[in-house]
């Protein structure tokens, strides 16, 4: 009965937006640009249907209605009430809803926050959003229905893939996704400046905003995700490189350049061209994120019912997206950009074009690696699989110079400087950081140039914007950002200097010496959990001179569908994690187990916290 | 040409090309190889009947009058199983074949309430609680599909993922040479 009334919204749904489109084209080409309130009132009552339609399907789930076909595929009746919830979005049908909601919440913010901007500016903005969310309606109404209806009713659904049960992974996807909705939000407003030519610093100061908010949601569920898999896939480390993940770093790298040059934009009216490619190619990269991972062409832990004729609609949507793209901005952009004319080569406008350059090639690394297979295969029938080592390999050399240039790239006013007085503090970090350096160094058996330049880079880094947080000259939000920031890479390289790992097969009642600490397996106990069995492990590490530390690392074998995994037990404390995780090898008897220390952990995410938490400060001050 | 009419047009060919290659991998299925392998004998293994309980040697179920035997593992959570049923139903139809399932890591209940449900094509099911047998016949996962001669005990074909029109047909073909 609800999944009825979901899927009939859907389909006035569409009529909405055929409607929305056909009355602003009509405004917008009238004599007088007028914005009536009834266009506002109608993109309302399209938001109302979409969130009716998302509450009936939320309904299924928490009444789990098997006769839905997506609630039967993804929930059971044992499930708890959080992960029925989150199982809404769990799955293909369902995310792609959620994209849809938040699609006409975002347009419908939009409208209500921009009342002082220009008419026709703001009718084409809708223009563009509702060709998005119309292709959004089509995709979900015809390819991936997440009302399709099943009889007879099945007594019991199939379940969510365990893995998912998590809270982290739980709220990773809408996070992500207003990120991402955020960004088409750019991409249809900047198409509607170029039409309009009013790409100049009043545009820049009201999309300002929407950059931000997509830039901080967007690192805040990159962050979730890794979160999620640092807890829950036990392998111990936060970014493995996977393609999927990529995919949403991509975006990423691009926001962060578009966050620099859209204060160039405003500030100095300069930059205009580079920041709408940035606009655009952030929207791109987003969907095109969105295509590979749903259309199987990617394969990772992310992977959802693989469906071609979905990957194919995706694909053609994404490309028909990017050509009117293109063909707008080549064929309405009026180049009238001039070099202003006070332009000197050391000012603020050089230093966000530099952070734009690391930007981009930090993006098309990335890029590289995660095309690059599928290229290689189309063409040659080869396969490889891109790891690691080639990010590490291309990103570190140029992570140095990055890191020093953003020492002090930050500092330099609009326009012009003057230098006398940068020279005594930056010689005096300099010399604080290659003490520094050299004790970390020659304490700690680092034996390679790129991590001792790295390391010493880094707290350059970290020095200069310490400094930097007691000066009136920065901005605040910013000097708290690139703070944090520093914070970011420093702990990011010590974890990845300085983890150990310890990995052995034990059984009950084995004690192993590792570095200088005693693991101990003292026993395993059996549980019966609601969905789930439960092998609890019991370890004990005991290192000389110091507390002895106790784990309980976790077995958990769901019932639906039967899958295992492995909850780690971590001791998090401020300087470093300890980590234990234990699988099942044979007859419940002998144990992989897994150890790990892992210094300053915690301080990734307090620092990402810290870096998101400067983007909201710049919105407040607005 | 002006210089904007030349960029235009070399982005549109970049994106068009991207677009092709894009397009081109969607169609291949990179998930599920159709592996031939070399020819090897199939490992012997004694374990339980799905319904009786009762031990049983796999060997002693080739039935040397008839030509083949399927062995077909799957699972009541696998989707893709669900998919490949009717083809087994429609091969449950053929005289010469007996097929027999291997019931990998699956809840009991479930599995007798599959069968129930989408018809039982297999003439004989055994269990694989634990997914061992599975790892000593070489299987990657479920579905997958073996093809045994009976007269040497070799397995001559193996299809990895679930059976489709295709591979049906390759199966048909093989029964009835």
């Amino acid at each position: 009965m609800t999944s009825q009334l979901g899927h009939f919204s859907l389909i006035f749904c569409i009529f909405f937006s055929i409607f929305i489109i056909f009355q602003s084209i009509n405004f917008f080409f009238s004599k007088k640009i007028i914005f009536k309130s009834s266009l506002l009132s109608l993109i309302f009552l399209q938001l109302f249907f979409v969130i009716v339609s998302f509450l009936s399907l939320l309904t299924a789930f928490l009444y789990s209605d098997f006769s839905n076909v997506t609630v039967y595929n993804n929930s059971h009746t044992s499930k708890p009430l959080f992960y029925k919830i989150s199982g809404v979005w769990g799955n293909h049908e369902g995310s792609l809803l959620l994209w849809l909601l938040v699609l006409t919440l975002f347009l419908f913010i939009f409208v209500l926050s921009s009342k002082k901007v220009e008419n026709k500016y703001k009718l084409l903005t809708i223009v563009f959003q509702e060709i998005i969310i119309f292709g959004f309606l089509i995709f979900i109404v015809f390819t991936s229905n997440p009302f399709e209806y099943l009889y007879p009713t099945p007594n019991e659904g199939l379940g969510l893939n365990p893995i998912l049960q998590d809270p982290a992974l739980a709220i990773h996807p809408p996070i992500l996704y207003l990120g991402y909705v955020g960004s088409s939000l750019i991409f249809s407003s900047s198409l509607s400046a170029i039409i309009n030519n009013g790409v100049n610093p009043e545009w820049a100061k009201h999309i300002k905003s929407w950059v931000f908010t997509s830039w901080i949601f967007l690192t805040l569920g990159i962050m979730v995700g890794s979160i999620w898999a640092y807890y829950e896939l036990g392998w111990g480390g936060f970014w493995f490189w996977d393609p999927v993940e990529n995919v949403s770093l991509m975006p990423w790298f691009c926001l962060t350049a578009l966050l620099h040059s859209i204060v160039v934009l405003e500030k100095r009216n300069f930059l205009k061209k580079w920041t709408i490619i940035l606009s655009i190619a952030t929207f791109a990269l987003s969907m095109s994120g969105t295509f590979l991972v749903r259309s199987g062409i990617l394969n990772s832990i992310h992977t959802f019912a693989n469906d071609p004729s979905r990957g194919l609609f995706i694909l053609i949507f994404l490309f028909l997206l990017i050509i009117m793209a293109v063909t707008i901005l080549f064929l309405n952009y009026k180049s009238e950009e001039t070099r202003p004319n006070n332009f000197i080569l050391l000012s603020k406008e050089t230093a966000v074009l530099i952070n734009n350059w690391f930007m981009m090639f930090f993006l098309s690394v990335v890029l590289i690696g995660t095309v690059y297979p599928i290229f290689l295969e189309v063409l040659t029938n080869e396969k490889i699989s891109v790891g690691a080592p080639f990010y590490q390999k291309l990103m570190v050399p140029f992570l140095i110079p990055f890191l020093i240039f953003m020492s002090f790239g930050p500092r330099l006013r609009w326009i012009k400087n003057n230098f006398n007085k940068l020279n005594f503090k930056l010689i005096f970090i300099f010399i604080v950081t290659s003490l520094i350096s050299y004790i970390i160094v020659k304490y700690s058996g680092v034996r390679y140039l790129f991590s001792t330049l790295l390391i010493s880079s880094s707290f350059f880094l970290l020095f200069n914007t310490l400094v930097d947080l007691f000066k009136k000259t920065v901005q605040f939000p910013q000097k708290i950002s690139h703070f944090a920031f520093s914070v970011l890479i420093l702990s990011i390289l010590i974890n990845g200097i300085f983890s150990k790992e310890f990995n052995s097969n034990m059984k009950v009642g084995d004690e192993l010496k590792f570095m200088n600490k005693t693991i101990i397996f003292k026993s395993v106990n059996f549980e019966e959990e609601k969905n789930y069995k439960l092998l609890k492990g019991n370890f004990k590490i005991i290192e000389s001179g110091k507390k002895s530390l106790n784990f309980i690392p976790e077995i958990r074998i769901y019932n639906q569908p039967v899958v295992s995994t492995s909850e780690a037990d971590i001791k998090t404390t401020l300087f470093n994690d300890n980590f234990i995780v234990f699988t099942l090898l044979k007859e419940d008897e002998i144990f992989n187990v897994r150890y790990q220390y892992k210094p300053f952990m915690i301080w990734i995410w307090i620092s990402i916290l810290a870096l998101t938490f400067g983007g909201i400060l710049a919105i407040i001050k607005k | 040409m002006t210089q904007k009419n030349i960029n235009f047009l070399i982005t549109t060919i970049v994106i068009i090309f991207i677009f092709f290659i894009f397009f081109i991998s969607l169609n291949k299925k990179n998930i599920y190889t159709n592996e031939e392998i070399k020819i090897k004998n199939i490992e012997s293994f004694k374990t339980k009947e799905l319904f009786s309980g009762n031990i049983i040697d796999f060997t002693s179920l080739i039935d040397k009058k008839k030509k083949i035997t399927v062995l077909n593992i799957w699972a009541s959570w696998c989707l893709p199983c669900r998919d490949e049923h009717e083809f087994l139903m429609e091969l449950s139809k053929i005289q010469n074949v007996t097929i027999i399932g291997l019931n990998y890591k699956d809840n009991k209940d479930n599995a007798k309430s599959f069968i129930k449900e989408f018809g039982n094509p297999f003439d004989i099911i055994l269990i694989d609680d634990k997914g061992l047998i599975s790892i000593d016949i070489g299987a990657y996962g479920v579905p997958e599909t073996y093809l045994i001669n009976n007269f040497d005990k070799k397995i001559i074909k193996k299809y990895i993922g679930p059976i489709d029109n295709v591979k049906f047909k390759k199966i048909i073909s093989l029964i009835k040479l």
